[in-house]
């Protein structure tokens, strides 16, 4: 899996590329947290247009992420999600909890917009 | 689970319990049923989800997180579907229903879904376990979904 950060207004943009599972899911942790920590933004957006394939440590990760963004009262949008990754994103209940947007340009207009639940 | 079905191939692979090896059992299920034609995406994809809880929990839990243990994943291949069998010599599983309930987890940080997406996502799931002695997952799945007239040609 690799990895991209970079923080756009108030918001901390990820793609993930590749298998988000037990590896990666460690790996995401870390990489996130600390931008959130280092550069305050309030929101999160994940693209997941490149995520082949997740697991239920990628889950774990994810709804740790919302727990922080929730706690300093932000968003959080996962976007550009796969067939195949839905599905276990819906057996998880997780949904929601979140906003599912097509892509990034789209969550960060919503944001704009202030047009969020 | 003794199921008298034609074996049409079969791997066995004895891995090192390190979080790198749960994609490369995914990988190897999934090669392996490809051999099938009968296989579709969708079971493919559901496969890979089961096989990757299995060891990953057997990593995580079994041995908690030491990399230096030993992991077994056999994987038969029949004429209508797969059977999956994740064996480790870990820690074992006191109360093995109360583990497979939705959402249990023994650690916070996770949200307690993998025996239940081992549950969706196959056609059986059986769980061996005890205290000191290890966990074997076994699962089986159907190639397609309510179509077993669709065998394998492999
Ligand atoms: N191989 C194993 N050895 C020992 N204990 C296990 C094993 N597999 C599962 N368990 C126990 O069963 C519990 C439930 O497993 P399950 O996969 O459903 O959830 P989880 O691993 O805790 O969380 P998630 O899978 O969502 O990351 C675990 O928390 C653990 O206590
Ligand atoms: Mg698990």
């Amino acid at each position: 899996m690799a990895l991209k950060l970079e923080c756009r207004n108030d918001a901390l943009l990820v793609w993930v590329n590749g298998d988000f599972d037990l590896v990666s899911a460690a790996e995401f942790r870390q990489k996130v947290d600390t931008a959130l920590e280092d550069q305050r933004p309030r929101h999160l957006i994940v693209n997941m247009s490149r995520m082949t394939f997740m697991d239920s440590s990628g889950l774990g990760v994810l709804l740790g992420r919302l727990k922080l963004i929730q706690n300093r009262k932000g968003r959080m949008f996962l976007t550009g999600v796969r067939p195949e990754v839905l599905k276990v994103l819906n057996l998880s209940g997780i949904i929601p909890l979140l906003q599912i947007t097509k892509t990034e340009d789209e969550a960060m207009a919503l944001l704009r917009k202030g047009a969020v639940k | 689970m003794n199921r008298d079905k034609l074996k049409m191939n079969s791997v066995m692979m004895t891995m090192q319990s390190k979080a790198v090896n749960v994609g490369l059992a995914r990988s190897m299920v999934a090669a392996l049923a490809s051999q099938c034609d009968a296989v579709t995406v969708n079971a493919l994809e559901e496969l890979k989800v089961a096989v990757s809880e299995a060891v990953s929990n057997a990593i995580i839990h079994g041995y908690e997180n030491q990399e230096d243990k030993q992991l077994i994943l056999r994987a038969d291949l029949l004429e209508d579907g797969i059977l999956i069998a994740v064996e480790d010599e870990g820690v074992g599983i006191a109360n093995i229903a109360q583990a497979m309930e939705p959402s249990y987890s023994q650690d916070p940080e996770r949200m307690g879904l993998g025996f239940a997406f081992m549950q969706s996502f196959t056609d059986r799931l059986e769980v061996e376990s005890a205290p000191g002695r290890g966990t074997t997952v076994r699962m089986f799945k159907y190639f397609c979904q309510g179509d077993q007239k669709n065998a394998c040609q492999a």
